[in-house]
């Protein structure tokens, strides 16, 4: 169960266009996405009344499918863990202040979290397989498995995966509330050692084929979820079976690209099984360059793509060691509060 | 396909029944379940009837052994996906490789929308605990913890199919041989929120919602769970079984983000997708539960696209959302266990509250309950917002 990554497609803090020549530096506890100029792909008569995740997910869908030289997948299958707040948390107001009077549908009919799956298919006009995931930080992961195995199926399919959430007023405020982020600057976030990272948001897709073909970037060799692990040592033995399962020893792995996000807790599980299982590996980060989301590995796949495409890990991405000479396999790991474990295992093709 | 997925069992919970027996009840005796609203505090009580779970927190949470203050997506979640498995007979979860696949359409709102009453007034007030498990997932691990299912966990939203993409999933990842069982279905509670954005819609009902027939006027929403157990053919020779999930099939309408093509493009390709799957023709479908909200809409499409399918040959449809209102991210599940069941018993459900024909079809729905009918494949349609359609065949 194996597929060719044909095109990808990112909205994020970075602007995609120049990245990684160019990074985008933050200060704060919230990273925004750096919009690009959305009537491109989108009616200006639409934008207006649409929520900016769904902005975020056609746009980089759109850029994917223009990457892989695809006009019409044969499947959309979305991961989002918070769908469409904005829209969402418009109707609340609503129904709240105005105690369930005189409310209008736009926000209702776009607060729903398979708004953008939607929205994808219909400015398409695809009638294929559609599907959306809503599990947190397995959100993405899940929508890569279904694709994986909807390709099984029948492996002449094409198909539009992707992942996003957004982050409004209100979900920082409750989500601060909480005590997740602190204040740092993006390059000193992932040294900061202390408690808390910042927020991030956006939106990444991927065109997945069982068939190599001229547009293949790299291969999506596997995933994998781990949920509530018992101990360090269960999920450093899942680790190891994954890889065993493809063929692979830690040493295989030209690069590991972490989810740390600045939070010493949860970083520091990172660190644990980084000395155990890959201490000669170099070690890369992503989410001091979009923020920390339920779905951020979506951007950090994205980013792992184009490094394995062009061989190429961009410096600003390098935590430990240098980066490798030849690139031929990156290792995704990310976890959120150290209950949920993702693995995405990718091959140079 | 390589391996067969078999139902070992299921239960519900929903505005006819704490469990499937009950609803069964209801459906023999003609009783659905909508009425005013009795647990649900909303402006609306004296306007819209609702099929609520004919319970408060507190009863619901002594069932699910949680506490009262969770979500009560949660509670339903729990009493259903707890029932479904021990009605397989298989033992304790921990002796396989289960999976919770399940479906909600807007997680634990029920307490955010209480929470915002003061977060709005002031920010930093509102209790966080009535938003920690604001996320869909976050409803699903409180279950799956409950249960002891780490094994694979997963939550989908695509509005009123969800609860059928839940059984597909679960049923790809069982073909692929990593789990031996899933319990797969969906929960949904009624909530102001979800009231009111149908109402706004202006598809509620406020009479009993009269699905498949000329005189309908809109849906009443319902709320529940429902989940089958779905087991690998290794598992499955070691226990009983209701039927096979023989065939499967999502597709999307590409029409409007609510409303459904005249012609029901998305429900055709969905019912012969999951046709396909199961090798067979339409003449083989013993009996339809019908996706059939009552909206004017929704039901002139899923009609008319079975009249092209099915081309003349009708089997018995009916739709049973006529006693449990739409319960939106549960339907899917709760209506998989009213088929599978109806396949293993041989029963067809009524279709309530039905007087006059539509116009533009050449069939009506079933009216009266009954026993004894030789099935042989039984279809379940799903379809909804966001033009998602599904439709599940389950055969014996």
């Amino acid at each position: 169960m194996k597929a060719f990554i044909q095109g990808t497609g990112s909205i994020s803090a970075q602007d995609s266009t120049v990245f990684p020549a160019t990074i985008r530096e933050y200060e704060g506890n919230r990273l925004p996405v750096a919009d690009p100029d959305y009537k491109q792909w989108i009616d200006i008569k639409q934008i207006r009344r649409m929520g900016r995740v769904i902005k975020m997910g056609v746009g980089a869908s759109h850029i994917s499918l223009q990457d892989a030289g695809l006009a019409m997948p044969d499947a959309i299958i979305t991961g989002t863990a918070y769908g469409c707040l904005a829209d969402t948390g418009v109707f609340l107001n609503k129904l709240v202040t105005q105690q369930e009077d005189m409310l209008t549908p736009t926000a209702f009919i776009q607060s729903t979290h398979n708004t953008v799956a939607g929205q994808i298919a219909l400015m398409l006009g695809c009638h294929g397989y559609n599907n959306t995931f809503v599990h947190g930080a397995f959100s993405l992961e899940n929508a890569l498995q279904d694709s994986l195995l909807f390709l099984q199926e029948n492996p002449a399919r094409n198909i539009l995966a992707g992942a996003l959430d957004e982050i409004t007023e209100y979900s920082h405020t409750i989500l601060s509330r909480f005590g997740l982020y602190k204040n740092a600057h993006t390059q000193q976030l992932l040294r900061s050692g202390t408690p808390g990272t910042v927020a991030g948001e956006g939106a990444a897709f991927f065109v997945l084929g069982a068939e190599k073909n001229a547009q293949s970037k790299a291969e999506l060799t596997g995933v994998e979820m781990i949920y509530r692990p018992a101990s360090v040592e269960e999920t450093a033995a899942h680790i190891s079976q994954f890889l065993q399962r493809h063929g692979l020893q830690p040493a295989d792995v030209d690069l590991l690209l972490t989810g740390r996000n600045g939070d010493a807790h949860g970083d520091a599980y990172y660190e644990n099984i980084e000395g155990t299982l890959f201490a000669r590996q170099p070690v890369a980060a992503f989410k001091h360059l979009c923020g920390e989301y339920p779905t951020a590995a979506a951007f950090g796949m994205w980013m792992a793509v184009q490094a394995l495409h062009t061989g190429q890990v961009p410096a600003a991405a390098m935590f430990k060691g240098n980066a490798p000479a030849a690139l031929k396999r990156v290792l995704i790991w990310n976890h959120q509060h150290t209950t949920h474990h993702s693995l995405i295992l990718l091959t140079a093709c | 396909m390589s391996e067969q997925v078999w139902i070992a069992g299921g239960e519900v919970i929903c505005g006819i029944g704490l469990n499937l027996a009950h609803c069964l009840d209801a459906f023999e005796k003609m009783q659905p379940g909508m009425g005013a609203m009795q647990h649900l505090r909303s402006a609306h009580a004296s306007t819209f009837p609702v099929a609520e779970v004919k319970a408060g927190n507190e009863e619901l949470a002594a069932m699910a052994g949680m506490p009262a203050h969770w979500s009560r997506t949660a509670l339903l979640s729990m009493i259903a996906a707890k029932a479904a498995w021990n009605s397989t007979g298989l033992g304790p979860i921990a002796h396989y490789r289960v999976g919770l696949v399940s479906a909600n359409t807007v997680g634990g709102m029920d307490k955010t929308e209480h929470f915002m009453e003061a977060f709005l007034q002031d920010n930093t007030t509102g209790r966080l605990r009535e938003v920690v498990h604001h996320e869909c997932g976050s409803i699903t691990e409180l279950v799956a913890d409950a249960l002891g299912v780490r094994r694979h966990v997963s939550t989908i939203s695509t509005a009123c199919s969800s609860g059928a993409n839940a059984l597909m999933y679960g049923a790809r990842m069982i073909r692929a041989g990593m789990l031996d069982a899933v319990i797969a279905g969906g929960t949904d509670a009624l909530t102001r929120f979800t009231l009111n954005g149908f109402n706004t819609l202006m598809i509620l009902d406020q009479q009993k919602c009269r699905p498949f027939d000329d005189t309908r006027t809109g849906l009443n929403l319902g709320e529940g769970a429902g989940y089958v157990v779905l087991v690998s053919e290794r598992l499955a020779e070691q226990t009983a079984t209701w039927c096979r999930l023989s065939g499967f099939a999502n597709a999307n309408d590409a029409y409007h983000q609510t409303a459904s093509s005249p012609e029901g493009t998305g429900n055709f390709i969905a019912m012969q997708g999951a046709l396909n799957m199961a090798g067979l023709q339409p003449a083989d479908i013993g009996y339809i539960n019908l996706h059939g909200t009552g909206t004017q809409n929704n039901d002139s499409s899923e009609g008319l696209a079975i009249v092209r399918l099915f081309d003349g040959q009708y089997p018995p449809v009916s739709s049973t959302k006529s006693f449990t209102g739409h319960t939106l991210g549960a339907s899917g599940g709760i209506e998989a266990v009213f088929s599978a069941y109806a396949l293993q018993q041989g029963i067809i459900y009524p279709n309530a509250q039905f007087t006059t024909r539509m116009k533009e079809l050449p069939f009506a729905p079933v009216i009266t309950f009954s026993r004894g009918n030789a099935l042989r494949h039984v279809m379940s349609n799903s379809f909804g917002f966001g033009g998602n359609c599904s439709s599940l065949v389950f055969s014996k």
